[in-house]
């Protein structure tokens, strides 16, 4: 009970952000751009070095970073598919050679850039709980009011285009939320494992879930439980609180896996045996 | 007056860093009709038909659908597209409705579906004798069956002309008979069908135009020659058997 009267700001930021990460991350992941918050990730990082030079909030200067990444990712993929990787390499690796430089050179390298990139969900002060709860309920209006199309695009990207689908705007929009969703998710897990939170949770879903609408809200739910679950465990062990939630999301993703396979297995006997 | 064409292609040319694919080609297709566009591997069908539904612009000539730009979005909502695809990976997380239900996605372009709309949905799987599998994940049905819900998704839209690139490949004898089956009763109930294949297949009775497109030019020729060039097809690319 105490560490909830004393973190209630930790464990509201961990489950909303749990919660709104592996909304996106369904759109995502079907379109194969499971690591696309990696990605981001790294460019966000830019933008903490840059904004702590500067003074500026690291937030503000990581959220303007990861939205202009996000489209120009996006932009990159698409105007030269075959040649993309490399160009992506050189974005997501240049952003994270200026942050070291940046940092390095302003004497924020230690403590501030590490808590970055780790985490610092503990400390959360309520200005940056009200940032983490308008990101959630941005991420829940934008994917209501777009739903119809977010589901065409991710099922069939180009019978969308055909049937009159604006594929083009919602790619550029899903990339600014996925976008968004790191830049404020790496206050309580890090930038380097945000990601894992856009992803991991879409995985368990599909594996015990049937339609796409179902693996959402369910990643959603197990993204927020796994947010819970990990910031008690990080208590009771004395653990750190970013790595020990992504290490029960990746242990729950292990054990859905398996269930899927067995599944699988169960139901090719059942019809050789039909056969 | 004559008759607008559901799709008029004009002079199209169309060109590849590796050449041209298309040369001068010109074609009209109206209500009702009933088309397959034959050609081997590499001729051009697959280009001439994202040209016709506005996802490739021609290098010259103009292509219009229902006497609008093929880009037109009021144009492209008369219209159904069932794009050329591999097998739908059984790790989709949709099901068969929801597959069906973005075929409506562009009717409305904010929120969730209604009610009504999932009962569109249901028709279009009833006419193509998929209702029962609404509820199945779309990845665990055979090859047959995922085009009979692609092809419930083009019709869920209700479109005046249903365009199938493709749409028998790798699909088993049964299957495509079974396929055909649904096609002429969507062109009897007055739904033009334009399909793109490598020979005529199970719809070879219902067919009523054939248009065969070789080295960039486009001809239209009689079944009987049809069937005859699917041997010519058929021998420039091994592998590709003529079905029917």
């Amino acid at each position: 009970m105490t560490f909830i009267r004393l973190f209630w700001p930790a464990l509201i930021a961990a489950a909303v952000v749990g919660a709104a990460a592996p909304t996106i991350g369904t759109f995502l992941v079907q379109r194969r751009l499971s690591l696309i918050g990696d990605g981001v990730g790294h460019i966000a990082l830019a933008g903490v070095a840059i904004g702590l030079w500067l003074n500026l909030s690291p937030l503000t200067a990581a959220l303007g970073f990861s939205i202009l990444g996000a489209i120009g990712i996006d932009r990159l993929r698409r105007r030269a598919p075959d040649e993309s990787d490399m160009a992506l390499a050189l974005f997501f690796y240049g952003s994270i050679a200026i942050a070291v430089v940046v940092a390095s050179k302003t004497g924020n390298f230690g403590v501030n850039l590490f808590g970055f990139l780790f985490g610092q969900v503990l400390t959360v002060s309520h200005s940056e709980l009200i940032t983490i709860g308008a990101l959630g309920a941005a991420v829940i209006v934008v994917v209501s009011l777009l739903y119809r199309g977010l589901l065409a695009s991710a099922i069939d990207e180009e019978a969308a285009t055909v049937s009159g689908v604006p594929v083009s705007v919602l790619n550029v929009l899903l990339m600014v939320l996925g976008a968004v969703t790191v830049g404020v998710g790496m206050q309580v897990v890090g930038v380097l494992l945000v990601a894992a939170l856009l992803v991991l949770p879409v995985g368990i879903a599909r594996n015990v879930v049937r339609s796409f609408r179902g693996t959402m809200l369910a990643a959603s739910g197990i993204g927020a439980a796994a947010a819970l679950v990990g910031l008690f465990v990080s208590n009771a062990i004395n653990s750190a609180p970013s790595g020990t939630i992504v290490l029960v999301v990746s242990a729950v993703f292990v054990l859905s896996d398996g269930w899927r396979r067995v599944r699988a297995s169960m139901l090719r006997r059942q019809g050789e045996e039909a056969a | 007056m004559p008759e607008q064409p559901l799709i008029d292609l004009r002079s199209v040319s169309f060109s590849y860093e590796s050449g041209r694919v298309l040369i001068d080609v010109s074609l009209k297709i109206l209500a009702r009709d009933y088309v397959v566009l034959l050609g081997p591997n590499g001729s051009g069908k697959t280009t001439l038909l994202k040209i016709a539904v506005g996802l490739l612009h021609p290098s010259s000539g103009d292509a219009l659908l229902f006497g609008r730009p093929a880009t037109d979005a009021r144009a492209r909502e008369r219209l159904g597209y069932v794009p050329q695809r591999a097998v739908i990976s059984s790790r989709l997380p949709a099901t068969v409705l929801e597959v069906v239900l973005a075929g409506r996605a562009a009717q409305r372009r904010y929120g969730g579906f209604t009610r009504t709309e999932r009962q569109h949905a249901m028709r279009a799987l009833e006419r193509v004798d998929m209702a029962g599998f609404a509820r199945r994940r779309i990845g665990e049905l055979s090859g047959g069956q995922q085009q009979r819900v692609l092809i419930a998704r083009a019709l869920s839209s209700e479109p005046e002309l249903l365009i199938l690139d493709e749409p028998t490949a790798g699909v088993d004898r049964d299957s495509q008979i079974r396929f055909a089956q649904v096609l002429r009763a969507l062109n009897k109930d007055g739904v033009a069908i334009v399909i793109v294949a490598h020979d005529l297949g199970a719809v070879a009775p219902d067919v009523r135009r054939v248009l065969a497109l070789h080295q960039g030019h486009i001809d239209e020729i009689s079944l009987e020659e049809a069937r005859q060039r699917v041997g010519m097809f058929v021998d420039d690319h091994p592998g590709h058997g003529a079905a029917g």
